[in-house]
């Protein structure tokens, strides 16, 4: 059913910390490599050996440069998944009710079995969230690892998306933004976390962690050493000035 | 947007088949018989011809009934119940014309009515994207149903109506450029948005991988948009331009043929104006527009 839930009982998404992610990627890699052996269609790649590789994927991590007036410019990795919208405009353009947003977690997810490849949900987005799969022609999108985060099979801490179990620097948080006392909901509090492009009216779920500002040079605490010395002394010194005035020496 | 050629033709020939029975659902012309077999022949081909080609861009078209279930959210779901009702009301209207002689105004007024609801819904398609700004538009569904009825009335030999219609066609289709021009920058959507990254000007500094992907073939479709001003010149000339002169001159059949598919054509260059030029915000995530 593509009508949006007026409210859902939880807000599952994911908290991403600019200040903190180094742009390894290995949210990348994990989220392939779980999302293409579980829920749906396996992600396909198209001549990743040759030439011109393409493939399928649910996360990508975009790098910036963010120059101030004055300063030094500073680098910000950017991963972008499904924000899982409030108002997620892919779902209600939907002709044959494949996605749809879940009322129990917010979850917006693809029936791909219903899924006849029109495209218009990609075109919705204007996230750049879901691919249609040049393989098996439905569409693919971040489940939030729903095939995980209620999986009574895996042990507890596993029992949240792949790309936040594998994030080396602790730069992604899971949890439900609907609850204002959740870890989240502090957090983004506590950061002043933000929506991505808001004037869109999307309401996302997931939420960004501006990068913290940085240690400018004329701030640093202490001023740099005043030398001990101009002139070399010691053995180092006297050989110094010795070879000097051989013939062909400095005088 | 990525031109498809499966979309330009669907929206092409739909819209003047469609367009087409706008004018013979108001009996323009009034015929019957054999006349009146012809007219909806070609007004059937041109409308289910498009729509037989919107379904080669789809991933599995063997689901395709499913798009009938979610008329409630989906202008997709909605242009197909519009396009099937149509299409059976005025094959009985039709009927009635060719087989009995007889013309049923009402119900002709209604498959009128639902024709240029076809052509509205198929409008809403692209003008509902919020994330396209170019098309998020009242213009987009003005420009598609004035091209639609201007041609309907040339393919239905209605020259006192084709005239103006093809003339505000014109005049809509170069609004729709000017307002279009101006539509991604006045959407205040920008890469500081995207990105919600303050404190400085943002810049691309590397793209997720070093191949294109999906989202770059689909939605950052820029070959080819160097050629646009001379392009809507030539849309504006084959669409506008050649068919009222030729409906001005004295009528003959040999330039009423060469209207038609001037205006054919010329709708073709529009069209893939219409996807080549737009815009899709997620290519500000990517540096691009």
């Amino acid at each position: 059913m593509t009508q949006l839930p007026t409210e859902t009982d939880r807000k599952m998404g994911l908290v991403i910390d600019l200040d903190t992610c180094v742009g390894c990627h290995a949210c990348v890699i994990s989220c392939k490599g779980w999302n293409t052996e579980n829920y749906g269609a396996p992600l396909s790649d198209q001549s990743p050996y040759g030439a011109d590789p393409s493939g399928t994927f649910l996360n990508r991590v975009h790098s910036y440069e963010v120059q101030p007036e004055d300063g030094l410019a500073q680098l910000v990795h950017f991963p972008k998944s499904c924000l899982h919208c409030e108002d997620a405009p892919c779902v209600t353009v939907c002709p044959t009710g494949a996605s749809y947003k879940r009322v129990e977690d917010g979850i917006v997810l693809v029936n791909e079995s219903d899924c006849i490849g029109c495209g218009l949900c990609a075109w919705a987005c204007p996230y750049g969230a879901r691919e249609l799969d040049a393989a098996e022609g439905v569409m693919k999108k971040c489940t939030l690892c729903v095939d995980r985060i209620y999986n009574n099979n895996l042990p507890e801490e596993d029992r949240v998306p792949a790309c936040v179990r594998t994030c080396p620097a602790g730069a992604r948080h899971f949890g439900d933004l609907g609850d204002p006392d959740s870890d989240v909901s502090r957090l983004v509090d506590a950061r002043g976390g933000f929506d991505l492009m808001p004037e869109q009216g999307t309401k996302p779920v997931n939420k960004y962690l501006p990068p913290r500002p940085k240690d400018r040079l004329e701030q640093a605490g202490a001023a740099p050493l005043a030398p001990v010395t101009e002139e070399p002394g010691g053995f180092l010194g006297w050989l110094d000035r010795a070879l000097d005035r051989l013939p062909g020496g400095r005088h | 947007m990525h031109p498809a050629r499966s979309v330009i033709l669907f929206t092409t020939l739909s819209g003047l088949g469609f367009g087409l029975l706008i004018w013979l659902g108001f009996g323009l012309p009034a015929v019957t018989g054999w006349v009146a077999f012809v007219f909806f022949v070609l007004a059937y081909l041109l409308a289910v011809g498009g729509l037989i080609a919107s379904a080669f861009h789809l991933g599995h078209p063997e689901r395709g009934l499913k798009a009938f279930t979610q008329w409630r959210t989906s202008w997709l779901s909605r242009e197909g119940w519009a396009s099937v009702t149509t299409l059976i009301v005025m094959a009985i209207y039709g009927a009635g014309l060719v087989f009995l002689d007889s013309r049923w105004s009402l119900l002709g007024w209604l498959g009128s009515t639902l024709s240029l609801g076809t052509v509205l819904t198929t409008s809403m398609i692209y003008t509902q994207l919020r994330s396209v700004p170019r098309w998020h538009s009242r213009l987009t569904p003005a420009l598609f149903l004035v091209l639609s009825l201007a041609g309907g009335a040339l393919l239905a030999g209605q020259t006192r109506w084709a005239v103006p219609l093809l003339i505000f066609a014109g005049i809509i289709q170069i609004a729709h450029w000017i307002r279009g021009d101006a539509a991604l920058a006045r959407s205040g959507t920008t890469m500081t948005s995207a990105t919600g990254l303050r404190g400085g000007a943002v810049r691309a500094f590397e793209p997720p991988h070093t191949g294109p992907n999906y989202l770059l073939r689909e939605m950052v479709y820029v070959v080819g948009r160097k050629h646009a001003a001379r392009l809507r010149v030539i849309a504006l000339l084959l669409m506008v331009a050649v068919p009222v002169i030729c409906l001005i001159l004295p009528f003959s059949h040999l330039l009423a043929a060469l209207a038609v598919l001037s205006h054919l054509a010329g709708v073709m260059v529009s069209r893939w104006l219409f996807f080549a030029e737009a815009e899709h915000v997620v290519g500000l995530y990517y540096g691009q527009r």
